[in-house]
Order: C-alpha cells, then structure tokens, then sequence
C-alpha cells in the first residue's frame, strides 16, 4: 500500500461514531452477526445473547466479569462448541454445525485463553502449520515432494512474522521453551499464518510483561491496519480503552452494554455489574487501588 | 543346557520371521501413537485381518476357504483392513484418547473371539484356525525350503529365510513411507494433532481426516505383519491375535523409541531376540532340571518370558520411556 489514506479499515472504525449506542444496535457493516444464541451447562444458562453485530475492520473487545459467558460466547462463535438456540453468521454465512476448521478455512481465526502451542514442534514448525492450503498436506502430495516450493514460501512468510512478534531469536526451539507470553505470541503469529479476515483472541494479555504488552497492542492496531477485523476478550482494561473502537460488555450471559470505550467507561450499568470497584484501580494501576477497594466496600455496607 | 543353541536360537530370532511379525505391527503403531497420540490398544485385531484375508482367500475349498490366487489374498487382506478401520474409526476417532484405546481393545477381542466361534467353523475354522493356504507362496521360493542355511550365527530354513525376505522387504517399505510421510507438512500435522488436536483445528485443519488416515495406514502395516506371520506358519490361528500380540508390539515400540522411524525396527529385533533368548534359555533349564521341579517345570517355563516382558515394559516406562532412540528432552518437555 502506498498512501495511508483512508484505508478500509479506519472507515470501518469511523462509520460506528454516529450509530446508536445500545445493546443489538445494527452496524453500518456487521462481518460477525449473532442471533438469539443460547447455551446452557445443564440448568446453567452460560450465553444467552439476543442479537449482536460485530463491525468489518474494527477492534471489537468483548469484556464483562469472570463467568459473564465471554469465552463461551467465543466457542460457540467459532463453532468449537454448539448452543441449543440461535443462528449466527460470519460474511453473511450461517455457521449452525459447521465444522470449526471450516470456519478458520473461511477466514475467522481463534487464539486460546490458555495458549495451545505444539509444545513438541519448534517455533518455526509451529508456524508453518499455520499455512492454509498446503499441497504437501495432502496424502499424496507429501509423497510426491511437490511441496517443497510452496513449503520454503510458507517459511518466508513465518520468518517474516516471527521478526514482527520478536520471536525469530527462538525459531528452531521447541515451542516448550517458550515463556508464558512468548506462547501468546506465538499463538497469535501462527494464527496470521492462515492470513485471516477476522482475528478472535481469547486473552491475548493475560500472562504477558508489560514490555510485551505494549508491543502486542502495536501489533493489533496494525491488523486492523491491513483491513483485518479483530474481535478480543480481554480483562486489562488498559488495552480495552487503549485499542478497541468498540466495546461489547456481557454479564451473566447477556449483553448489557455497546459502545466506545469511554462510554462504557461511564456507564452505570456496566460499572455496576463489572468494572465496579476495581475500575479506577486497574486505570491508575498504583497504590490507591487497595485503598479505594476498602473505601468502596465501606460504601457498600451501608444501608 | 546347551548354550550354543541357546545363542544360535537367540541370535536367529533377532531378525527371524517372528521379529518381523511384531517390527511391522509397532511400525503401525509408531503411526499411531508415536507420531498421531492415538492410542490404539487394538492393533492385534488389524493384523488379524491381513492374516485372515490371506487365510481365507486362498486355502483350498477342501480346507473351507476360497481357493483363490494368493495375489487376491493380498488385496482382500489388504481391503478388509482398510474397511476395518474406518469402521472402528468413524465413531472413535471423535473420542479422546483413553476412550479409544477402550473401544479398540474392544474390537479387537470382538474378532478375535466371533473368528474362533464355532458358529462361524465353516468360514473362519474355528479356535484351530485357517490352515494350509502359503503353498503357493512356499512354491515361489527362490531359496530350497528344507534346506538350512548357516550364515555365520544366523541359522535359518531355506523357507523361513524366502518369509524374511519378503517380512523385511515389507518392513523397508513401511520405513520409507514413514521416513517420507513424517519429514512432510502432512507428519507436521500429524505431529500437532499429537500436542493438542484444538489448535489443529482452530487453524482450518480437518482433525478427524488426518486421524483417519494414520489409523488407517497404520492399520495396513499391521495387516502387512499379519500376512508374514500366517504365511510363516501357514495357519491363521486365532489366539495369536490376542491382546499379548498388542502389548508386545507397544513393547518394541517404546524399547526402541517412539516417533522414530527406526524406533520399532531396532526395539522389535532386541525384544524379539531377548523374548527368544528367554524363551529357549527357560526350557532348556526346565529341560536339564537346572532348577528343581516344585519352582519350575517345563510348563511354566513357557511363561516367563511373559513376566519378562511385564517387567521390561515396566522398568522402560519408569527408566528410559524415550527409548533407545528417542531424545529424552523431547518427552520431558510438557504444558
């Protein structure tokens, strides 16, 4: 690309200022649309979602309290796991019982809460698995060698990553000798491998240092950059506000609350039901969070 | 106790008709679980196929089989095994691992005992098996089949030595097909189903396939082990497929080291040969009345070499469950 000129993806951030901020609000261009998706553990009523879009080229962050039905909601999405009610989409096509690696073949993506690396396969080996239509994973194609041209492009193409995730220093160890956030990394990276129009990260930023933190929120504003969207479920509320053009907050299953991050940030409803005391906390992140927790829970005990 | 033919014996088993049987076996289960993580706790059942094909096909119709060109028998063994797996993999392959080793050594057993029924004497033959069907093999014998050849230790019958041959030619063929499957972005998968069969999925690869097709093609090298040993002793006997033939093919394969393509050939050939050292030493003795009758008699010497491999499984899982060839760093890294 040559200019940074309006590029689809900032459009796709801009057109959501002037749409209306409630829970099910239609978006000027909905990639990810969910309908009336309900999942139940037995009497638990873990997802209940009436309807909810999610806008093409945008950072979208899927927040709410521990049990809120986030990640749930992000399994059923990507057809990891299936509810008893609802329809939802991806580009306009409905995903009810499609096979999850059908819906990664079609370009929504997924990372893990708790990172899957192939521990037993080196960085690089990793990320070649990432490559989409690889003849020498086919039968006879790894028979016949016919794989070698395509497989030293997918290397190209991994090293070129792992430079941009910082991991290159590390390509030829196994993926066990990874920290905990390098595995993040990691796992994020092999996920551009496929080349993905819609990237869904569970907790990209739990486990990670700070240092690398900043960096991996670089890396996410970047992908929406190139035109990709990015849906995340995230509990650092610093990266919600620092990255995401939307915000989508559950709790107890629903959908409570849409709307920019500030927004949301002041919002009552969702202040009550999740960021409640530890809000100013996590923002300034210093001394006074254990302080304005007692403060708060005095509060709290009276009447 | 004659230690010369306790050493010839020996010494002979290592790469006899017997080693190969099991070499092809863990071959197929290096496919399976060395390199895919499926643990198929039903391999005898596979190699009950190839044996029975072959059996079946091609003993005369005098002794209740088919009378067909042994060619044919190769095909059907072949054929069946392949229908086998995808009849056991088809509702298994969705279960995790424990659940599957479970229902194999299940199905296994399920064929083993409906082949030796005597509701099915007439197709099958029986618990006496399928005999008399390899004449046609034993006739295409380049070497002569009574006679015994001595090449320096090894001491084989001029018909075992035509079954090694064409035993070892199969075990050169699955090695390759291993060597070139595994080095190729297709083993990849393979081997990323092995750490976490999710993030396989999650990045647009079809799990259940590439299950299937490991299952199926390890299932075919067992089949292949299946066909040796019935041609070796031109009987297909039921009660040679039990679950020990499973257990002692896993027993190669850890003793030589999983997920290496070398690992069943060399852990095969030692047990084999370590198994028959055993065996004979075990009967000699009872035999030479080493040891007195109330602690061993020539019965129970038959026996131990089963505690022998009980124990040697044992002291392998907890001492060296890398095997000869594996690198103990790469089972040591975890989570």
């Amino acid at each position: 690309m040559a200019e940074p000129a309006p590029s689809p993806a900032s459009t796709g951030a801009a057109a959501l200022r002037d749409i209306a901020r409630e829970v099910g609000v239609a978006k000027p261009d909905p990639i990810l649309v969910a309908d009336g998706v309900v999942r139940r553990f037995g009497g638990v009523t873990a997802v209940n979602v009436g309807h909810v879009e999610f806008q093409r080229g945008a950072i979208t962050a899927l927040i709410g309290p521990n049990g809120a039905g986030k990640t749930t909601f992000f399994n059923l999405l990507s057809c990891f796991d299936q509810p008893q009610q609802g329809t939802w989409s991806f580009n306009g096509r409905v995903l009810n019982g499609v096979a999850p690696y059908k819906v990664a073949r079609s370009g929504m993506v997924r990372t893990f809460q708790l990172t899957k690396a192939l521990t037993k396969l080196t960085v690089i080996e990793n990320m070649r698995l990432g490559g989409q239509n690889q003849r020498g994973e086919r039968f006879w194609g790894a028979l016949s060698g016919s794989w070698r041209s395509q497989e030293r492009e997918i290397t190209e193409r991994a090293d070129a990553l792992l430079q941009r995730f910082k991991l290159d220093h590390m390509r030829n160890e196994f993926a066990a000798s990874l920290s905990g956030g390098q595995r993040k990394l990691l796992e994020m990276a092999r996920a551009l491998m496929t080349d993905p129009e819609l990237l869904m990260l569970d907790e990209p930023m739990a486990g990670v240092n700070p240092a690398l933190k900043q960096s991996l929120l670089e890396h996410v504003k970047t992908l929406r950059d190139e035109g990709r969207s990015v849906i995340f479920v995230e509990h650092d509320m610093d990266m919600v506000y620092d990255i995401s053009d939307w915000v989508v907050v559950m709790a107890e299953g629903r959908v409570i609350a849409e709307g920019t991050p500030a927004e949301i940030g002041a919002n009552v409803a969702v202040i009550d039901a999740y960021l409640g005391t530890h809000h100013g906390a996590e923002l300034s992140g210093d001394l006074a969070a254990h302080t304005a927790d007692e403060s708060s829970s005095e509060r709290r005990a009276e009447p | 106790m004659d230690w010369g033919f306790i050493g010839t014996q020996s010494i002979s088993a290592l790469i006899g008709p017997m080693a190969v049987f099991y070499i092809l076996g863990a071959q197929g289960l290096n496919l399976h679980y060395g390199y895919t993580g499926l643990l198929n706790f039903g391999q005898a059942g596979f190699m009950a196929t190839g044996a029975y094909g072959v059996a079946i096909c091609c003993a005369s119709e005098a002794a209740g089989g088919y009378g067909l060109p042994l060619w044919v028998g190769f095909l059907v063994a072949v054929v069946a095994t392949v229908l086998l797996a995808l009849l056991l993999g088809v509702p298994t392959l969705r279960l995790r691992g424990d659940y599957l080793a479970i229902v194999t050594i299940a199905a296994s057993e399920i064929l083993r005992i409906v082949l030796r029924s005597e509701a099915l004497e007439d197709f099958s033959g029986g618990n006496s098996g399928m005999a008399g069907f390899a004449r046609s093999f034993y006739d295409a014998n380049p070497f002569t089949n009574g006679r015994r050849y001595e090449l320096g230790p090894f001491s084989y019958l001029g018909k075992d030595l035509w079954v090694m041959t064409v035993g070892w030619g199969l075990i050169a063929i699955a090695a390759v097909l291993t060597f070139l499957l595994m080095r190729s972005p297709w083993g990849r998968v393979l081997r990323s189903i092995r750490e976490n069969e999710d993030a396989v999925r999650s990045l647009g690869k079809n799990v259940f396939s590439y299950k299937m097709q490991s299952l199926v093609l390890g299932a075919v090298m067992g089949a292949a082990g299946g066909v040796v040993l019935a041609l070796y002793q031109n009987l297909a006997s039921p009660d040679d497929y039990g679950t020990k033939t499973t257990f002692i093919a896993y027993t190669a394969l850890i003793l030589g080291g999983a997920a290496r393509v070398g690992g069943p050939i060399v852990g095969g050939m030692i047990f084999y040969g370590f198994f028959a050292f055993m065996q004979v030493t075990a009967s000699q003795a009872a035999k030479a009345d080493v040891l007195p009758r109330s602690i061993m008699d020539s019965v129970q010497a038959g026996i131990v070499p089963f505690l022998f491999l009980g124990v040697v499984l044992m002291l392998l899982v907890v001492f060296r469950p890398q095997g000869i060839f594996g690198d103990r760093r790469e089972i040591e890294l975890d989570g």
